[in-house]
């Protein structure tokens, strides 16, 4: 497929005879938010490992850019731009906020074996870190302490570090998480600008959320995609109903 | 409270000053204190740079303190006996030069310290302590079975090492020596904490994920990070075996290895110069503990028990504000 950035192909994974991933194919195309929904359980973080590079699959592969990124650390395909956020913010909680982008950045240009130069005084790097804070209303906290910040707040540092990489996807763990409605609105709006940039996989529990900005959502139950569609196919789709949305025999 | 940097100069000039005072007051024996203080102070800070930057927390760098120590003894006692170390193929000779000591000390500590590293930093946690202290053992038990060069009974050298221009048998010269070296280390370390390596190595440590989905190669940034911690803690090795003019194999010992660690936590973890104000301590406390009675670890137990429990982040976290962020 042309204009898909993210392919994956039949990827298999088991742990004993729990099949978490049972032969799952799945694409990311060019300036879709593409969900992916599925009750506990699934095999969401599993495949989301598996794309990341945390984890390689008993068999399958994974195309990133077109290329296959299956033998690939998680290091590698974030230098070729994979943008990756966490449920449960990976942060490092000690530095400030600007320290944070600045270490996305310092990965990002491959800086990592420079010993000499401050990197808080690298103006190549703080202004790479200063106009992904921008992007995400940070640049006011920069010199905040990443442990003080709000939950919110933190969501927003994880975006703006993955969007110091200049990612080509981004790969989002329940970014909505916590978020309260009215930040998980200002979110989701983002969310709608950044997916021109570079499409959006999201892993998300918030169905409203779901509902509201992805332009794709693929179900995933007991390893297997049993449907992927847009808002509309999967909301009047009878397996998801009976497999994820609870309305079993009801109504 | 001070500025951290006011604490870090009030530290050296003590360090200074006491020495410099023994001179007046004719003390040789202090100078000498002064000077272990200081050789033990470098050492821990090429461990700090491994476990307070990079949350390595090695049990081994006796290991490299060793093999600085035994590059000196190797390379003096083949001097002192006119005997070259080999001939074939090419002929190496033993030196009683100190930079040129050094400079091997340097590099095999840092070579021993990217074989251990590679191989140990594929774990982490309980198994990264346990493998490093393993090699650590290794070096001792190997050291003491190995009589080329004393074997159990170690390795003396009659006259210390020469420094061009200096008479390193004078003890303030020699502390000057090393006095001059710490200053040199702690500028570059603190060089280096600041550079990108030094950002993405104590990012890696609060968050390892998080150096990964940036693209950051952490087994490569660690084990860069292992091999400059190990180098530095062989420089001091070398320095140590002269103030002695002894190696044996105790400088391979875990009990070394423990007491560079001991620096480090009573000064601060993580501190530029956390592990000099520990190894003063030590020092101090060994001196004035150690006359009253031999059990005196007794008491250092204590004090180590009071700072873990009661000063956060060391006699320095104690003392200094704590500094924002990442020092810009």
């Amino acid at each position: 497929m042309g204009n898909s950035i993210l392919n994956v192909r039949d990827i298999r994974k088991s742990f004993g005879a729990l099949a978490a991933s049972d032969g799952i194919s799945l694409d990311l195309h060019v300036g879709e938010i593409h969900a992916l929904i599925g009750p506990n359980g699934a095999g969401k973080s599993t495949l989301i490992k598996q794309i990341a590079g945390g984890l390689k699959p008993d068999s399958g592969t994974v195309e990133f850019l077109g290329r296959n990124v299956t033998g690939m650390t998680t290091a590698a395909r974030a230098r070729m731009g994979l943008g990756r956020t966490f449920q449960i913010s990976a942060l490092a909680m000690d530095y400030t906020v600007l320290e944070n982008a600045v270490l996305g950045a310092v990965g990002q240009s491959g800086a990592v074996f420079r010993f000499f130069k401050p990197a808080m005084k690298d103006a190549a790097l703080l202004a790479r870190a200063r106009a992904a804070l921008t992007r995400v209303g940070l640049e006011a906290q920069e010199n905040t302490i990443t442990a003080e910040l709000s939950h919110g707040q933190r969501r927003q540092l994880e975006v703006a570090v993955a969007l110091t990489l200049a990612p080509k996807a981004f790969l989002m763990d329940e970014p909505m998480a916590g978020m309260g409605a009215e930040g998980s609105k200002r979110l989701t709006g983002f969310l709608q600008e950044l997916k021109q940039e570079a499409p959006i996989l999201l892993v998300e529990h918030d169905m409203d959320a779901v509902f509201a900005c992805a332009d794709r959502i693929s179900v995933l139950v007991y390893g297997k995609i049993i449907a992927t569609g847009t808002v509309e196919e999967i909301r009047t789709n009878p397996d998801v109903r009976v497999a994820y949305l609870g309305e079993e025999g009801a109504a | 409270m001070f500025q951290e940097r006011t604490l870090d100069i009030f530290v050296l000039l003590i360090l200074v000053i006491v020495p410099a005072s023994a001179v007046v007051t004719d003390e040789p024996f202090t100078i000498t204190l002064a000077t272990r203080a200081v050789i033990f102070a470098l050492a821990g800070v090429g461990l700090n740079l491994a476990l307070g930057q990079g949350g390595l927390v090695s049990f081994g760098h006796a290991a490299f303190f060793g093999v600085g120590g035994y590059a000196m003894g190797i390379l003096a006692s083949h001097a002192q006996n006119y005997t070259p170390i080999m001939e074939t193929p090419f002929l190496i000779e033993g030196t009683n030069s100190m930079p040129v000591i050094w400079l091997v000390a340097i590099v095999s500590s840092g070579l021993v310290a990217l074989l251990v590293g590679a191989l140990s930093l594929r774990t982490s946690g309980v198994y990264f302590i346990m493998v490093t202290l393993a090699f650590g053992q290794m070096f001792y038990y190997f050291t003491i079975s190995w009589p080329a060069y004393g074997g159990e009974d170690g390795l003396s050298i009659y006259v210390r090492n020469q420094f061009p221009g200096l008479n390193t048998l004078d003890p303030i010269q020699f502390f000057g020596i090393c006095f001059a070296l710490l200053c040199i280390v702690l500028f570059l370390v603190d060089r280096l904490n600041k550079s990108p390596f030094g950002l993405a190595l104590n990012g890696a440590h609060q968050n390892e994920e998080r150096a990964l989905t940036v693209g950051i190669n952490v087994y490569r940034l660690r084990l860069v990070a292992f091999v400059i911690s190990g180098a530095i803690t062989g420089l001091a090795g070398a320095l140590f075996a002269d103030l002695n003019r002894f190696v044996s194999p105790t400088m391979f010992s875990w009990q070394i290895s423990g007491e560079i660690m001991i620096f480090i936590i009573l000064g601060g973890v993580a501190r530029l110069f956390g592990p000099v104000v520990g190894a003063a301590l030590f020092i101090l406390l060994e001196h004035v503990l150690g006359g009253l009675s031999d059990y005196w670890f007794i008491y250092l137990g204590v004090i180590l028990l009071a700072v873990v429990l009661f000063a956060k982040g060391g006699i320095i976290g104690k003392l200094a504000k704590r500094e924002a962020g990442h020092g810009q």
